[in-house]
Formats: structure tokens, sequence, C-alpha cells
């Protein structure tokens, strides 16, 4: 065993870093060095920066654009880009559906699809969820009708579409056959979202952003040829997709950099004249959690090591899923004690407060979606209990 | 002991209940984040009609003599609804001038708050002090017969719109030092007194107060030069008291709030509430909204004590349970609510960032902590026989 990068996976990390030094346009650096929430633009800039550089997406294969990096400097392009504060790119088109095309998708599809995704040209959204399919995602009832054209038409909703108002696409979730078993009647497609029929409505969350929408399908006509996989096959590649999300669900580098705020407003914090970093009360609680995010990492680890060795990603993933959402969502309590009466501020309108941190509220609220979104932390230990511990059903 | 509540007590909790559900229902709350003020004069007229804002006065001040449990009751009721009156800032205020002020002082302000006419507001916490209130680093310096207040108060809970703010400076000494700070009471409009509001987290209003050289009268002080720090930490005790209440109103909506959601929810072909792993969650909600509950109503008795010893381990332990009770609860009733619960449009997000509010206020967690294992009662029973 042996807890050291390789000198050259290390060596890749510095010129990672070196290049982050100057990557960065001002006015991103700005926000990120506060943390600050990115607007779609910003993140779409710094997308097609990235796409230059070639690490727009470390883990798609060479033959896709990808940059052909092993599992271990893949996890280090994302850990530093996570630590720099760069804004996170959208994951629904290169972390989802790309490699679920490149999969699944016909020779014409992924040529279509895929140099866009890497572009930034085309922006994808996610359509799993409807108001009466949440964790039970199989209950789905967004109907696709063949319309005797070789197209099919879409009738119904989808709900919680995040960034749906920004999204070129959207890729579905349908019910192909409503007299087959729940799993088995469904189908993948994909939709443009400028075809007619297609509505969004985006909705504000407790963080005081628009992240996500309802989004509604009238007699959508889709194209047969934006099928996906075999017709009411779509389940297989759901539940493909859904490891896809889950990789990079740890967030080891938005925790670190969490806690690593948490210090910083410790250290300019000040209780009876000292900063609130010597009280050894915050101390001991902030070293508590950095701890538990050690535990983390270590786990992300072996599980990248495990990866590297040629073993697909198993149930062991919700490990990751559960205690990275658990411990980001912690940092977000932790920050908003540190920061004491600036807490109460919202968004410190009309800056009254001196340097405060002012997306800390915002995203403390926010962060209670990270043990909800993508199969809820209850969903991930049934995963554990069934398929790791096989444990019988009630 | 006895935990019942007297007929006038039940009474008095079921008008409120009732009440506020007719006539302040969170959806006035909701349309009041966009409010300038966050509240209207005519609810708060309304609020002392019912003899609420008298309720913890005496008759000798016009007010109704009641306990804080009394008004407890009514601020627990406040919390379920979310009332955005300012019921708490407005006692606070009210209670330093009953307690420190003249009778000409009492005259001049507690008349006219009784009667719903006025609102006041109590501001202590200064950028450098958290949550200390003997850390005052702003100042009363005498010029003849007047004092010159300069300095800063944070996060003033009606600052935005109080006839009156009572405010804690220091006529002698250094921050941290128990002599030295006076109350003064200054009136809206006053010279010098820069009124910034802000937006809180929970969707409502307060202000930053700065003192820029506010020229007051010695018939703006209360009580002795210098001899505030034993009121000032009474206020602040009764502010977390009730804080501690509201809380529990909070905590008590957000679970029926839940449970209901439990009974309707069917996801897999069943109610998600016949999960038993959430059905223990909804348990251990229950479980830590009585525990609250059950420090709350000894921090309402408490908070009258004579004792300040005995008064602060009620209070100081009432508070810490509330952020454990309060954070688990309200962040337990956003995950069950699942996708739903994160949307602004939601209830349960507005309980969620009120209670972080009132976790913060008058001391947090880490504050009370501390505060609790500092009082001499801590160590009292472990003295060996050696000394
Ligand atoms: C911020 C955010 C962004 C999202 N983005 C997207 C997106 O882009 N695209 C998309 O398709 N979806 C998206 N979702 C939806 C997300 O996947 C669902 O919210 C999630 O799967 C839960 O479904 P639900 O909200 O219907 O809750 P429900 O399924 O109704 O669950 C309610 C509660 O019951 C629990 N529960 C349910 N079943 C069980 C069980 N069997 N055992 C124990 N407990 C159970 C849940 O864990 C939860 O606590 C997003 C959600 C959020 C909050
Ligand atoms: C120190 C000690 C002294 C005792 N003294 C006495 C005595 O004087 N007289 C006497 O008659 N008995 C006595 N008992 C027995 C005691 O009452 C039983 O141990 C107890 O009722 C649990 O039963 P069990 O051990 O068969 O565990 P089980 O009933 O098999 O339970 C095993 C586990 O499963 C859990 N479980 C069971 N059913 C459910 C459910 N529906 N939902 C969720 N979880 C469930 C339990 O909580 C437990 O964690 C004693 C036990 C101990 C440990």
């Amino acid at each position: 065993m042996d807890l050291s990068f390789t000198p050259e996976q290390s060596a890749f990390r510095d010129e990672v870093r070196a290049w982050l030094r100057t990557a960065m346009p001002a006015h991103i650096r700005e926000k990120a060095a506060i943390d600050a929430h990115f607007e779609h633009d910003e993140i779409m800039e710094w997308h097609r920066i990235l796409h230059r550089k070639g690490w727009v997406a470390p883990h798609w294969p060479a033959e896709w654009g990808g940059p052909g990096l092993d599992v271990a400097r893949r996890f280090i392009l994302t850990e530093e880009l996570e630590l720099a504060g760069a804004p996170a790119l959208s994951p629904f088109g290169l972390s989802m559906v790309g490699p679920l095309l490149m999969q699944f998708g016909t020779e014409a599809q992924k040529k279509r699809f895929l140099p866009k995704i890497l572009a930034g040209e085309e922006v994808w959204c996610q359509g799993y969820s409807e108001p009466n399919a949440g964790s039970d995602l199989a209950s789905l009832k967004l109907r696709a009708e063949p319309d005797g054209n070789g197209s099919y038409v879409l009738n119904g909703q989808k709900t919680w579409t995040t960034y749906a108002q920004h999204a070129d696409w959207i890729f579905v979730l349908t019910r192909t056959d409503p007299n087959a078993k729940k799993q088995a009647g469904i189908s993948f497609f994909l939709a443009d979202m400028k075809t007619p029929g297609i509505t969004v409505r985006p909705t504000l969350t407790i963080g005081g952003t628009p992240a996500f929408c309802d989004t509604f399908f009238e007699n959508a006509v889709v194209p047969a040829e934006n099928l996906v996989g075999p017709l009411n096959g779509g389940w297989t590649l759901a539940k493909a997709l859904l490891g896809h999300e889950r990789t990079g669900i740890a967030a080891v580098g938005l925790s670190t950099r969490a806690i690593r705020r948490v210090k910083r407003i410790a250290a300019t914090t000040l209780e009876r004249g000292r900063p609130l970093l010597e009280h050894p009360g915050f101390r001991a609680r902030i070293a508590r959690l950095e701890i538990e995010l050690t535990a983390l990492k270590m786990a992300n680890y072996r599980a990248i090591v495990s990866a590297q060795e040629g073993h697909a990603p198993g149930p062991e993933s919700s490990i990751l899923k559960i205690r990275g959402s658990e411990i980001l969502q912690q940092c977000f309590v932790l920050a908003m004690e540190v920061m004491g009466h600036d807490s109460l501020s919202w968004f410190n309108e009309a800056g009254v407060i001196p340097g405060l941190e002012q997306w800390v509220a915002s995203s403390f609220n926010y962060t209670r979606a990270t043990t909800i979104y993508g199969g809820s932390n209850e969903i991930q230990r049934n995963v554990i209990a069934k398929l790791i511990l096989n444990l019988p059903s009630a | 002991m006895d935990f019942d509540l007297s007929p006038d007590q039940k009474l008095l909790e079921s008008t409120a209940a009732a009440f506020i559900r007719k006539e302040s229902p969170v959806t006035r709350m909701r349309a009041l984040r966009e409010d300038s003020v966050g509240w209207t004069p005519e609810f708060w007229k309304k609020m002392a009609d019912l003899g609420w804002l008298g309720l913890a006065f005496p008759e000798s001040a016009g007010g109704f003599g009641g306990s804080f449990v009394d008004v407890a009751l009514v601020i627990e009721q406040l919390g379920a609804g979310l009332v955005p009156e300012p019921f708490i800032p407005s006692l606070l205020a009210g209670t330093a001038i009953l307690r420190a002020g003249s009778p000409a002082q009492h005259e001049r302000f507690l008349p006219s708050l009784i009667a719903g006419d006025t609102s006041l507001a109590f501001a202590y916490a200064e950028r450098g002090s958290r949550f200390d209130p003997t850390w005052v680093e702003s100042t009363a310096t005498r010029e003849g017969s007047d004092y010159v207040l300069r300095g800063e108060k944070v996060f003033v809970e009606n600052g935005q719109a109080a006839d009156a703010i009572v405010v804690s400076a220091r006529t002698s000494g250094g921050p941290g030092d128990a002599d030295g700070i006076s109350l003064f009471v200054l009136e809206r409009g006053a010279p010098g007194l820069r009124v910034t509001p802000v937006k809180t987290m929970d969707g409502r209003r307060a202000a930053m107060i700065g003192l820029d050289g506010v020229r007051v009268s010695e018939a703006s002080r209360l009580g002795p030069e210098g001899g505030a720090a034993g009121v000032l930490d009474e206020i602040v005790d009764l502010g977390a008291a009730a804080a501690c209440a509201e809380g529990v109103g909070v905590m008590r909506t957000v679970l029926q709030m839940t449970v209901d959601y439990l009974r309707t929810r069917e996801q897999f072909g069943v109610k998600i509430g016949t999960f038993q792993a959430l059905q223990h969650r909804a348990v251990d909600m229950f479980v830590r909204t009585e525990l609250a509950r059950s420090t709350s109503i000894m921090a309402s008795i408490r908070v009258a004590d004579p004792d300040p010893v005995e008064r602060r381990t009620a209070i100081s332990a009432a508070k810490v349970e509330l952020a454990i009770a309060g954070r688990f609860v309200t962040q337990q009733a956003i995950q069950l609510h699942g996708g739903i619960g994160i949307t602004d449009e939601h209830d349960v997000g507005l309980y969620f960032k009120r209670m972080h509010v009132l976790n913060v206020v008058f001391g947090d967690e880490e504050h009370h902590l501390a505060r609790f294992s500092a009082q001499p009662s801590f160590t009292r029973g472990i003295e060996t026989t050696a000394s």
C-alpha cells in the first residue's frame, strides 16, 4: 500500500495549478475568490476556456476529444478545478448524456451530439423526475406515442429540471408501453428544447436562485432517430446514467474549499477581541469536520484506484454520495455558525457588512438539496442495505 | 411541580392559535418579504387589541400583568405562523424601559406601545461583540448635560421601523468590562442616528444602526450611568427565552407539516409514511421537539428567577437544546419533503430559515455551551474534602 501520488501524477498536479493561476479571467477569478454564484454565461465562458486547453472532459476517451488521462490524473484535474473555485460545468452533457451516448448511441447520434457537447455549443438538461415519480422513478408517466410518420409525440410533465431555462436539449425518460410492467415500458429520448410544445417554468429555490424548472410537453414531436437504445429498453440506460451521475458525487474539492472558507472567516471574526480560529471549541469542531472529510477523501481515493484497476463503480458509490452530501451540508452549517450575526444577512444587500462572504447563506439553504437529488440518501441507504449487506426486503 | 396551563392560559393559547391561523396565514408573511418595512401597523394594532402587547407589563404601567409563561404562549403561536410583527424586539426594549427607566420614561414609551400605536427595537450586538453583551465598543461621551453617542449596532430587529430604539453604549471602561455600560433610548429621526435597513435570510427586515454622534440629553438615559450590565444581561436572556418559545412553534409546525406529508405522498405505490426509516425519523423529530419544548418551559419560568445563576443555566440549556433540536427538526422536515422542500414556494423552507435566525440571535449554541459550563453551578457537588 502506498498513499503518495507518483512523481508523474504530482507533476501533473503542478501543471494544472500553474495553468489555473492565469487561466481564469479576472471577473471569474474575483467571484471564485469569494465562492460567489456563477451565472450561466460565466459557466459557459469557462467551459470554452477549458475546451481550448483540452481539459473540458477529463473522463472522455481521446476518440471523442477527451485528454486521454488515466483515472488518477482525471481525479487530480477535477480536484484542482474545484479547489480553485472554478465554475462547476453543467454535468448533464459532459458527465451524463455524453458518456451514455458513447455507450448506447448510434454512430450518427455520437457524431451529431458529442462534438457540440464538448465545445459547449449545446447545453443539456435532465428530464427524469416527474411530480409523481421522484424516488420511484419507474412510475414516470410522460407519454411518447408514434405519430405514424416516423416521429413520436410527447405529452406530460417533468419537474425539478435543473437549468432547463438555459438548455438547448433535454434527455427524457418516457413511457412508450403503458401496458408493460413499470420498468419495461420506458424509452430514452433526446429532445430539442425549441420543439413546439415544450415549455419551461423556472422555480425559485430556497437558496434564492432559479435553479430548477417544471418542463411541460404538449404534443411535442420528436423524430424517431432521437430514440437512444432500444424502444422500451430505456430503464437500462436510465440506471447506467445514474451511475455516471454518481461519479464525483463525493465533492471532496468543494468540501475542502468550504472548510478553508470556514477557517478564513473564523480567522477574521473576533470574539472578545480574539479571532474565533483561536477558540478551542471552534477549532475542535472544524478539526472534527476536516477529519471526517479526510476519511471521505481516502474512501474516494480507494474507489478511484479500484476503478483504475478496471472495476466498475458499484453500490459502493452510495457511500460516497451519503457522506459527501452530509459533509458538504455540515461545512455550511459550520460556516453559518462562525459568521454569527453576519449569517443573518441575505446577500449583503447594500453592501452594509464589510467583507461579508455573501453567498454562504444562500448555499447553506440550497445544500439541503445534496441529500435529496441524484437519488436521496434514504434511497442510497436502501441500495447499500440490499446490494451490499444483502438484507431481505420487508 | 405543575406543568398544566391555567384555564386563562389555555384560553390565551387557543385564541392566539386560532387568530393567527385566520388572520396571519404564512401567505401574509410571504407577501411581506417584498415590503420595505416587513410588517403592518394594522396587524400590530390587532395584536394590541387582543391584549398581547400589554401582557408583559404590570398594571401600574398600563399592562395586564401577565407572567413570561403567558407571553411565551403567544410567542410560540407567532412562531407557528411566522408572524413578522416586531413582538420580541418591542418586548425587550419595553422591558428595559420598565426595569431601568423612570416614571416619566414609562409614561413616554409604554402606553403607546401597549396600545399598538408604536413599536420598539433593542440594539445591543456590535460588529466585534459576537454574543457578549458586555463587549460594547460604542461610546456615550458626556458633553455638559448631554451625551454624544458613537458606534455601530448590527442586525437590530425592527430597527428599520421602530419609533424608539434602546441602545447600549459605554460611558466608561473598555470592551468586556461589566461596569461602565449605560442604556439609552433614542427616538426615531434623532440627528446622527443612521438607519440602514437590511434584508435578513428569513425574509424579514432588520437594520444596521449607526451612531454618528447622536446627541441626547440625560433624560434619554435609562437607569444609573454605567450600571446597565445587569439589566442588559436580563434582557438578552429574555430574548433568548423568547427565541426558544418561538422556535418551539416553528418545530411543532414543521413536524405536523411533515407528518401530514408522509401520510399523503405516494411513491412505490404506497404512502411514504409506511417506510420505517421515515417513521423513525418523524418520531425522532417529535422526541426532539418535545425536549426542546420542555427546556423552553423551564426557560420561561426561570427567566424571572432572581438568582442569576439559576436563570443563566436554564436559559443557556434551553438555547443549546433549541439549536440542536431546531436544526435537526427543520433539516429533516426539508429532507422528508424531497424536491418540493427545496422550492421557495413551499413553506417548509421559510421555517427552516427562521429557525437559523432563532438559533443565532441572543447567543448561538457555542456561546451558550460556554456560558452554561462557566456557571458556578457546573462544578457544584464535586468539591473534595481535601481543601
Ligand atoms: C436541487 C435539485 C435538483 C434536481 N435536479 C434534477 C434534474 O435536473 N433532473 C431530474 O430529473 N431530477 C432532478 N431532481 C429531482 C430529484 O432527483 C428528486 O427530488 C429525488 O429523486 C427525490 O424525489 P422527490 O423529490 O419526488 O421525493 P420523494 O421521492 O417523494 O421522497 C420524499 C422523501 O421520502 C424518502 N423516500 C422515498 N422513497 C423511500 C424509500 N423507499 N425508503 C425510504 N425513504 C424513501 C425520500 O428519501 C425523501 O426524503 C432535482 C432535485 C433537487 C432537489
Ligand atoms: C439486561 C437485560 C435484562 C433483561 N431482563 C428481563 C427480565 O427481567 N424479564 C424479561 O422477561 N425479559 C428481560 N429482558 C429481555 C428483554 O425484554 C428483551 O431482550 C427485549 O424485549 C428484546 O427482545 P429480544 O432480545 O428477543 O430482541 P428482538 O426482539 O429479536 O430484537 C432484536 C433487534 O430488532 C429490533 N426490532 C425488533 N422488532 C422490531 C420492529 N418491529 N421494528 C424495528 N426494530 C425491531 C429490536 O429493537 C432489537 O434491536 C432483559 C434483557 C436484557 C438485555
